[in-house]
């Protein structure tokens, strides 16, 4: 009988007890599922044009915020040290398709994946050796990104807004509907989709598939920059902020690998649903729900919906 | 012939590896932890404990004149590196295992019997090692979690009485933050508080937003926090912004450093950590690193390490060896010893306040003296309070609840024999 009113009375009684700590909730798990959709982008575009889930997508996070904070500290202006780190994510792009994927045209998705693995191992290694492995703050001050809160009184109590949140949550969103403009407005997305169905039937159309991969990866290298900056600003950045990159993947299943609106739903169902469940829920499951919920969702979908809510359903006929 | 010569010069080889690694040096082996999300506080850890021995032997020729080698072996923090790292020690008389992780600690733990070397995890580690009757190779001088969480019950008890309190526990969810929680159980009831618990999981240490709104909703008096690495500012930082007042909010000693507050400085004002070590240059053994080891630039400490809370401690956790070191030597007469030798030192030192102020570290910490029974030692923390930009002592020196805390060492050291069958004991006199 405790069990059944803590799960079906006890979460909702105190939803209506406490609804500044519901709103709250959903405040954080809103600012909280776009960052999650911000990082599930970055998978999402060099999945639509290689077909690969890119496993150093969450360390390409890591390497552009540090690479900023480096940059900076070397007495570079803030705003110049993120024109620097972009430039350098074009170079990486270009090697990576010229040492990497430029090798590995039409061979099997899987040796694709696994190549993504090492280029991760490799760039952990690297950055570690360049700027050493100790934790640094994101320099979101001086990028002139508004800091400090404020409190909207509601029902006795107060929902917290902190500004860092709301810019975040706002340049996710912008940049969400650019790059979906990107895709479905411009040349180079629609090539990027022909490449994504078929390598060998893009390069017969006159595609260069050379030109869309540097492209696709610098792009995933702006949202990793974007990302870095906003989680990093949140906490410190530290080579940890790679495990919460791969909070993407239960997105990726959930909103669909091949589709931008559904990395930024998936991100929110995920964002939402892990904070309330964890409070409202959490305490009759020792806690430390949040830590398995988003995968317990993705396994849901796998079951019932493979194809994610707006991923494309993929029919094989024998 | 071809054969004969490799043979040969594998033979040669492995001869002078062996010799070369067993005498002329006391091998003093450390894990660190330069690399991943417990970088910050792993490097200070690890500057201050090489420091130190690098001091020693710059300053004295080591010790008794035999210089001391200090081998680092990275882990990251991992319990499974920390074991690879234990395995390479072997062979090469290591004198004591220092592993900076109550995870790695507990993996080699049964090892250490067997091969001789005793472990010393200084104020971390298993906390039933400070039964030494039990544990005759563990030790964790100079205070235990068990004995640490009792002075923070002491603290709060102090400031606000423990009856009709609620206390929120917030943990890294590892063999390291779940080792104070029997504590918690034992003294809810018997001091009429309530506790829940809030683990935070080693992936989730810098996305922690749960848990702060289940602490908005709980609204709990006070808050302990057994934090390690990018976990401590996020949960501070967190703190923060769920409006939580800091000074109601306790880490205990590995969630209170200068790496932990520094960057959020004056916001983080009020935060409150227990800690056994003062903190500042001032004292005579902290000039003498600086003067022969960090000025001379023979170290990977910047100055900005020297005179805080992990660097110092990591200091005193080097000093403390040295003198177990030194004991051992005095006792078998020997120069270069074992590790069966140190074992004896480390229960066997006297830093008494006179041989504190010998060393340097009078006022910086608590005298303490090596024992057979007692593994732990005085077992006193105080609590130091962040003022926004550096830690202020605000308690003298809080004794743990002695009775209680050794009657569940006790038990707990009981059990840990009874589920490892032949398990080495000692009798101590």
């Amino acid at each position: 009988m405790d069990l059944l009113t803590g799960i079906f009375i006890t979460p909702f009684a105190e939803m209506i007890g406490l609804p500044d700590l519901f709103f709250q909730a959903l405040w954080d798990g809103f600012v909280s599922g776009t960052l999650y959709g911000l990082i599930a982008l970055g998978f999402v575009l060099i999945f639509k044009a290689s077909g690969v889930f890119n496993f150093a997508q969450p360390i390409l996070v890591v390497l552009a915020a540090l690479a900023l904070i480096s940059f900076y500290k070397m007495g570079v202006p803030a705003w110049i040290s993120v024109v620097l780190v972009l430039i350098m994510f074009y170079g990486l792009a270009w090697l990576i398709e010229r040492l990497i994927l430029r090798k590995l045209v039409n061979t099997d998705g899987n040796i694709l994946f696994m190549s993504t693995v090492a280029l991760s191992f490799i760039i952990i290694g690297a950055a570690q050796w360049i700027f050493g492995g100790r934790p640094s703050s994101m320099i979101h001050k001086e990028l002139g990104i508004p800091t400090g809160s404020f409190e909207w009184p509601m029902f006795g109590g107060g929902v917290y807004f902190d500004l860092l949140d709301i810019s975040a949550a706002v340049v996710a969103v912008i940049l969400i509907v650019c790059l979906g403009l990107f895709f479905s407005r411009t040349k180079i997305g629609r090539g990027l989709r022909a490449v994504a169905d078929d390598h060998q039937a893009a390069l017969s159309v006159g595609i260069s598939l050379n030109q869309i991969w540097v492209i696709v990866w610098f792009v995933a290298g702006v949202v990793a920059l974007v990302t870095g900056i906003f989680w990093g600003a949140r906490s410190d950045v530290s080579f940890a902020l790679q495990i919460i990159g791969f909070k993407a993947l239960p997105v990726l299943i959930i909103g669909g690998f091949t589709s931008v609106p559904g990395a930024i739903v998936g991100g929110l169902m995920i964002g939402i649903g892990e904070k309330i469940f964890e409070i409202y829920w959490g305490p009759l499951l020792g806690s430390g729900v949040e830590g398995w919920f988003a995968y317990f969702i993705a396994l849901g979908f796998l079951l019932f919906k493979p194809q994610g809510l707006f991923g494309d359903k993929i029919i094989e006929r024998v | 012939m071809k054969k004969t010569i490799i043979s040969a010069f594998v033979a040669v080889s492995t001869l002078i590896t062996t010799v070369g690694m067993s005498f002329g040096d006391l091998l003093v082996p450390v894990m660190t932890y330069r690399v991943g999300p417990f970088a910050a506080n792993g490097t200070q850890n690890a500057n201050g404990f090489v420091d130190y021995l690098t001091m020693l032997n710059e300053r004295d020729g080591g010790i008794n004149g035999v210089k001391i080698k200090v081998e680092e072996c990275e882990t990251g923090y991992k319990a499974e590196k920390g074991v690879e790292c234990y395995e390479s020690y072997r062979g090469k008389n290591p004198l004591v295992h220092t592993p900076n992780s109550t995870g790695i600690t507990l993996q080699i733990l049964a090892k250490a019997p067997e091969d001789k070397t005793p472990i010393l995890t200084m104020g971390y580690g298993l906390s039933a090692a400070a039964k030494g009757e039990t544990f005759p190779w563990a030790f964790n001088y100079p205070t235990s979690y068990f004995s640490q969480m009792t002075s923070i019950l002491k603290y709060i008890d102090s400031q606000t009485g423990l009856k009709d309190q609620k206390i929120g526990f917030i943990f890294l969810e590892s063999g390291y933050g779940r080792e104070p929680i029997p504590v918690l159980e034992q003294l809810a009831p018997k001091f009429g508080f309530e506790y829940f618990l809030l683990p935070v999981a080693g992936k989730d240490a810098q996305n922690q937003s749960s848990h702060w709104l289940t602490v908005r909703k709980e609204k709990p008096d006070w808050m302990i926090m057994w934090g390690w690495g990018v976990m401590n500012p996020t949960a501070v930082k967190a703190a923060i912004k769920s409006r939580y007042p800091l000074d109601r909010f306790v880490g205990n000693w590995w969630s209170a450093g200068d790496v932990d507050l520094g960057p959020i400085g004056e916001a983080g004002k009020g935060y409150k950590g227990a800690t056994f070590n003062a903190t500042g240059t001032d004292f005579p053994a902290v000039q003498d690193v600086i003067k022969y080891v960090v000025s001379k630039g023979i170290t990977k400490t910047g100055s900005e390490g020297p005179g805080t809370v992990l660097y110092n401690r990591a200091l005193w956790n080097a000093a403390l060896i040295a003198e177990a070191i030194k004991t051992a030597q005095d006792i078998t007469g020997k120069k270069e010893i074992t590790g069966e030798d140190m074992r004896i030192g480390l229960e066997n030192f006297v830093l008494d306040e006179a041989r504190l102020k010998e060393l340097g570290f009078a006022g910086m910490v608590a005298p303490i003296v090596g024992s057979c029974k007692d593994h732990e030692g005085a077992g006193a923390a105080f609590i130091q309070q962040w003022d926004g930009s550096k830690w202020v002592k605000i308690t003298d020196a809080i004794d743990p609840m002695k009775d209680i805390a050794q009657e569940m060492l006790t038990k707990a050291a009981a059990q840990y024999a009874s589920n490892n069958a032949g398990w080495t004991t000692q009798t101590c006199n």
